[in-house]
């Protein structure tokens, strides 16, 4: 494999912490119907080597918070606030040039729908090429030629020939993996997935998530995991944090968040999802109501207005006040640590099958 | 073999024993593809549909599962008589209506219904939701009891929706309210048959179990037949009594639930299977690990499909008479009565794990290699 | 691309035929006797016949329309005027001329005046609404952009007498709009055009302006575009190598459609700055009831716009590979 040579980053101060660190992240957006509090004081921690799957459904915000991570939010309409620290340089007040350094680089992407994602205009071993020759100042030559290695990496047949077609020549399968081949180009530290197979078949899906995994083994990145999938989240993710309505609701390892869930949105995703083993006897239990606007969200607990256990906590708390969500281990959720334990183990265990 | 020691799967109770409602047989659908020169003329054809049968008895559900590009969803639109079959007959009660005019297809057009993928581009935006629902009323020009409207606003009480949204436009509702409009419009003829084309797959999570829901309670309870076609396995599972897998325009397994589900015995019905991604809720893996299959690349084109078996090219099990020969979608000895397979070597009639995975994706078996290697 | 020539070539000629035939009814059915024209005072019935037997309009229509298709392209040695090699039109009723030598003759004008005229308001018109995308939001922006709507919604015939009245009469810093052929006085035939051709790419510009502004707002859009700068690559670079060519796709369908009917002829323009090009000759050819300058200027418009959409179409497949030539 051609090693990649990087430019020393800054020295790492000591009590740096987390490699990616979101403290208290506000992403609002301005529209003609007024402004959209898309993200709402968020706070996350990421190891390097680790994968953080982060679910929700749309409007939870998961994509913003990852595209502000990189700055690729429209500055003109978009009001970031809080600070985002990878490996200790804040980035939401870093300039354009820093960030350009970063991005593709240390911290790359793939996106949802590589048929849009990837430019009809341009062949496909260049688009791997130039961010290699960006970043590491290769030649073209040297760029080609690794943007070759890559794809045979991601397991594009004869990739010596197919580094020249264009994107619309490869299957959707392919694309993802052109995709794949392009974010790793430059080993990155840091991967974001958003969403990577949701637009792809299921068994083309199984293919792509296993190659991310297996390549995440050898290039040693941390991934950032973006999806709506319960079930891919459990296949790649070692901590999961779930997002509502522009906030984290729950956080903990893949295992504590699946086996002993806490939070009543967890619990309704849980129970709204089929499964291939689940009891077929008894219909699926949805959350009722809709997500809520983002334009004028409910007041207290933003999930509120369609949780089904808010009569259990004492007063009005729920519809007053917002209930936090401490680090690690935890749900963001104003029922005792036993009442989610009786809740969880008593109605909702059962009900799953 | 261990068929022998495998217990009979349980029979879902719920299977009703209806007559056949829906019956297709030789189903093809072929999309000429145009080009030559000097003069354009079809050169070829798109073998989107070929040859499928089917039957969808009274007050069943039947699921059409399947990856893109395999043909059910232009089965939907053949049924509904959207499109026009190239060869092959459909008959709806014992009438064929394969070719039906307008005027022979008026009186069952009110019978079929269907309801569409996509909630936001399948309603008039510029029609009240009464509009839209009273429409299908109007056209058929029937007048319920108490009249169309008060009609409406039952239906829009069944589907779930306040019936004081009459006049309200579509616009106004979320996406999953937006696809209760739908199915109630799909209902306001009184429909023996729902061909419902991926009717959750736009929708949340949370709010795709609400409409799953709804449709199921709405075939129980009215006890309409449902052609239910998706590419979400466990959506299918949940809702569906009997299940067709697709693959390149062909039925290659079809079976109750419980057959297609715990004894599939096409390969590709076990890598489908094998690629859905789990939850697993449970510390003590009671289930017991699942096989992982990986197959290589993505689907040929339709436009020229492999010789024989359609699937041979990225299977396994494949040998020289997959090429030669198509294999017949028969009953397999060991299946339950009506589990089809068209296979020439089937697969044991088991999901759990295998001693090796089988991982036919180079990249895959590659990377894989190197850390077994290392290791 | 040698398929996809043949094939648009073709196309292109049937489209011309049925042209002419169109034009051909068209005129036998106007109620006008360009003999009548001719024949001037003190006509008898007998001039009249006799000049309807000079012209052949004695002849059945299928006939003259024959007459007319085997002329253009073999020639014909028939006429009294004189021989006239293929491709021919004949000879002008009206000036006696060789119509195709009349069209030669005109081309020069057109040409130089449509081709200057492109090259300036597409730099223009492209130029400024890079810059307003690239500042959007900004007050340049907005300058730009309220600018574009004022002058797109002025008329030829208002902006050219306006600015011959500042720029050359007023003034007097450009001359006289004259055209002078390029071979014998190429500094005359630029100082004779430089007022045509503002006047003409200020008009045009405006639209295009408006139109590249917002094809690029929605190029900056586009997923991959976005993809590029998640991968690193600068804002410059992702603004002209991967926004930039989508956005000239539909500039290119509304050029070809603009620089073709130009081509044909820029009426107004010719007759506002007095330069006797192909718009002219169209017009009198009208007046004449003249039919073999009227089909000449006519079938040749039409194959100017014919050509650029053909130019148009192979253009797409080189912006754009997904486009594919058949």
């Amino acid at each position: 494999m051609t090693t990649v040579t990087k430019e020393a980053g800054a020295p790492v101060p000591a009590d740096a912490g987390a490699f990616l660190s979101v403290r208290d992240l506000h992403v609002s957006f301005k529209t003609e119907d007024g402004v959209v509090k898309a993200v709402d004081g968020l706070s996350f921690d990421l190891e390097r080597g680790r994968t953080l799957g982060i679910v929700g459904e749309s409007g939870s915000g998961k994509s913003v918070t990852n595209l502000t991570i990189l700055g690729l939010h429209n500055p003109q309409f978009t009001t970031v606030e809080g600070e985002i620290l990878l490996e200790g340089q804040e980035l939401t007040t870093a300039r354009e040039s820093q960030l350009e350094r970063l991005r593709g680089n240390k911290v790359a992407m793939i996106f949802q729908d590589p048929l849009t994602a990837l430019s009809p205009y341009y062949t496909v071993g260049r688009q791997i090429a130039e961010p290699f020759m960006k970043h590491t100042g290769a030649s073209k030559k040297a760029a080609w030629a690794r943007a070759v290695e890559m794809l045979g990496k991601v397991g594009i047949p004869n990739p010596k020939e197919r580094a020249s077609d264009y994107p619309h020549q490869f299957s959707g399968g392919m694309r993802q993996r052109a995709m794949i081949a392009m974010a790793l180009v430059c080993d990155p530290d840091l991967l974001i997935a958003d969403e990577p197979t949701t637009a792809l078949d299921v068994t083309v899906q199984a293919q792509i998530l296993d190659l991310l995994k297996d390549l995440q083994q050898e290039f040693g990145s941390a991934i950032i995991f973006i999806t709506h999938d319960l079930g891919v989240i459990a296949d790649m993710a070692d901590d999961i944090m779930v997002m509502y309505a522009g906030g984290a609701v729950e956080r903990g390892t893949t295992a504590e968040v699946l086996r002993s869930p806490q939070h009543p949105y967890t619990w309704g995703l849980l129970n709204s999802m089929p499964r291939l083993d689940s009891d077929l006897s008894a219909p699926l239990a949805p959350i009722p109501g809709t997500p809520p606007s983002l334009l004028n969200p409910p007041s207290g607990c933003r999930f509120h207005p369609r949780c089904t256990f808010q009569d259990r906590v004492d007063g009005n708390r729920c519809v007053t006040e917002r209930p936090l969500l401490a680090p690690d281990r935890a749900s963001a959720c104003h029922l005792t640590a036993e009442q989610k334990h009786t809740i969880f183990v008593e109605e909702i265990r059962p009900r799953l099958g | 073999m261990t068929e022998d020691l495998v217990l009979p799967a349980p029979r879902d109770t719920d299977v009703p024993a209806g007559e056949p409602l829906l019956e297709v047989s030789g189903l093809t659908k072929h999309f000429p593809v145009k080009g030559g020169f000097p003069i354009r003329r079809t050169i070829g054809a798109v073998q989107a549909v070929d040859g499928i049968d089917l039957t969808v008895h009274v007050g069943e559900s039947f699921g059409l599962v399947g990856e893109s590009g395999c043909g059910k969803s232009t089965t939907g639109r053949l049924i509904t008589r959207l499109l026009e079959p190239t060869a092959g007959k459909i008959s709806y009660r014992g009438q064929d209506i394969t070719h039906a005019g307008r005027k022979d297809l008026a009186p069952i057009r009110s019978e079929i219904q269907m309801i569409f993928q996509d909630p936001y581009s399948s309603l008039n935006p510029r029609q009240t939701v009464g509009k839209i629902i009273s429409g299908p009323m109007e056209i058929n020009g029937i007048n319920p009891e108490g009249g169309r409207e008060k009609r409406v606003r039952e239906l829009l009480e069944i589907v779930g929706l306040n019936p004081e949204h009459y006049n309200r436009f579509p616009h106004e509702f979320s996406g999953g309210q937006r696809q209760r409009i739908g199915v109630a419009r799909a209902l306001a003829l009184e429909p023996k048959l729902i061909v419902a084309d991926e009717p959750v797959s736009a929708l949340d999570v949370s709010i795709q179990a609400q409409v799953v829901n709804l449709l199921q309670e709405v075939q129980r309870e009215l006890g309409i037949a449902f052609l239910f076609i998706a590419h979400d396995l466990a959506v299918v599972r949940h809702f569906s009594h009997r299940v067709a897998v697709m693959y390149l325009g062909k039925i290659i397994e079809v079976g109750d639930r419980a057959s297609i589900y715990a004894r599939p015995r096409h390969p590709y019905t076990h890598a489908l299977l094998s690629a859905v991604p789990e939850v697993n809720l449970s510390e003590a893996e009671d289930a017991g690990p699942r096989e992982r299959i990986r197959l290589a690349g993505d689907v040929p084109s339709p436009i020229a499909p492999p010789s024989g078996c359609r699937f041979r090219t990225r299977c396994w099990k494949a040998q020289d008479k997959c090429a030669t020969e198509e294999p017949p979608l028969v009953q397999l000895s060991g299946n339950h009565e009506g589990h089809l397979t068209a296979c020439h070597f089937p697969e044991e009639p088991s999901t759990e794990a295998r001693e090796e995975d089988i991982v036919l994706d180079p990249a895959l078996a590659a990377l894989e290699e190197d850390v077994v290697d290392e290791g | 691309m040698l398929r996809f020539l043949v094939r648009r070539s073709l196309g292109a000629l049937v489209i011309l035929i049925l042209l002419s035939i169109v034009a051909f009814l068209l005129f036998f059915g106007m109620p006008r006797d360009p003999a009548l024209l001719m024949c001037g005072k003190g006509c008898t019935p007998a001039n009249i016949a006799n000049i309807h037997h000079v012209l052949g309009l004695d002849k059945s229509i299928p006939e003259q329309y024959w007459i007319f298709l085997h002329n253009l392209v073999l020639g014909s040695n028939d006429f009294a005027q004189g021989p006239c090699p293929a491709p021919c039109f004949g000879y002008s009723y009206h000036t006696n001329e060789q119509v195709w030598a009349t069209l030669m003759d005109r081309l020069p004008t057109t040409l130089s005046l449509t081709l200057g005229g492109a090259v300036c308001f597409l730099i223009l018109g492209l130029g400024t609404g890079l810059i307003a995308a690239w500042k959007r939001g900004t007050l340049v922006d907005k300058t730009f952009t309220a600018g574009a709507m004022v002058i797109s919604s002025m008329q030829i015939y208002f902006l050219g007498p306006l600015a011959l009245a500042i720029l050359v009469y007023q003034t007097h810093i450009f001359d006289k709009p004259a055209y002078n052929p390029i071979s014998n006085d190429p500094v005359g035939w630029f100082t004779g055009l430089i007022v045509p051709w503002v006047v003409l790419s200020t008009i045009f510009a405006s639209q295009y302006t408006r139109m590249s502004r917002s094809s690029m707002i929605e190029q900056l859009q586009e997923e991959h575009v976005r993809t590029a700068r998640a991968k690193g690559m600068s804002s410059r670079y992702v603004f002209f190598r991967y926004a930039w060519r989508g956005s000239l796709i539909p500039i290119i369908t509304i050029f070809g459609i603009d620089l073709g009917s130009l081509l044909g002829g820029a009426i107004i323009t010719e007759y506002t700055f007095g330069l006797p090009g192909l718009g002219r000759l169209a017009v009198d050819a009208v007046s004449f009831s003249d039919l073999p300058l009227l089909l000449g200027v006519m079938l040749f418009s039409a194959t100017m716009i014919l050509l650029c959409n053909i130019v148009v179409d192979a253009a797409y497949a080189f912006i754009d590979p997904r486009v594919r030539l058949a």
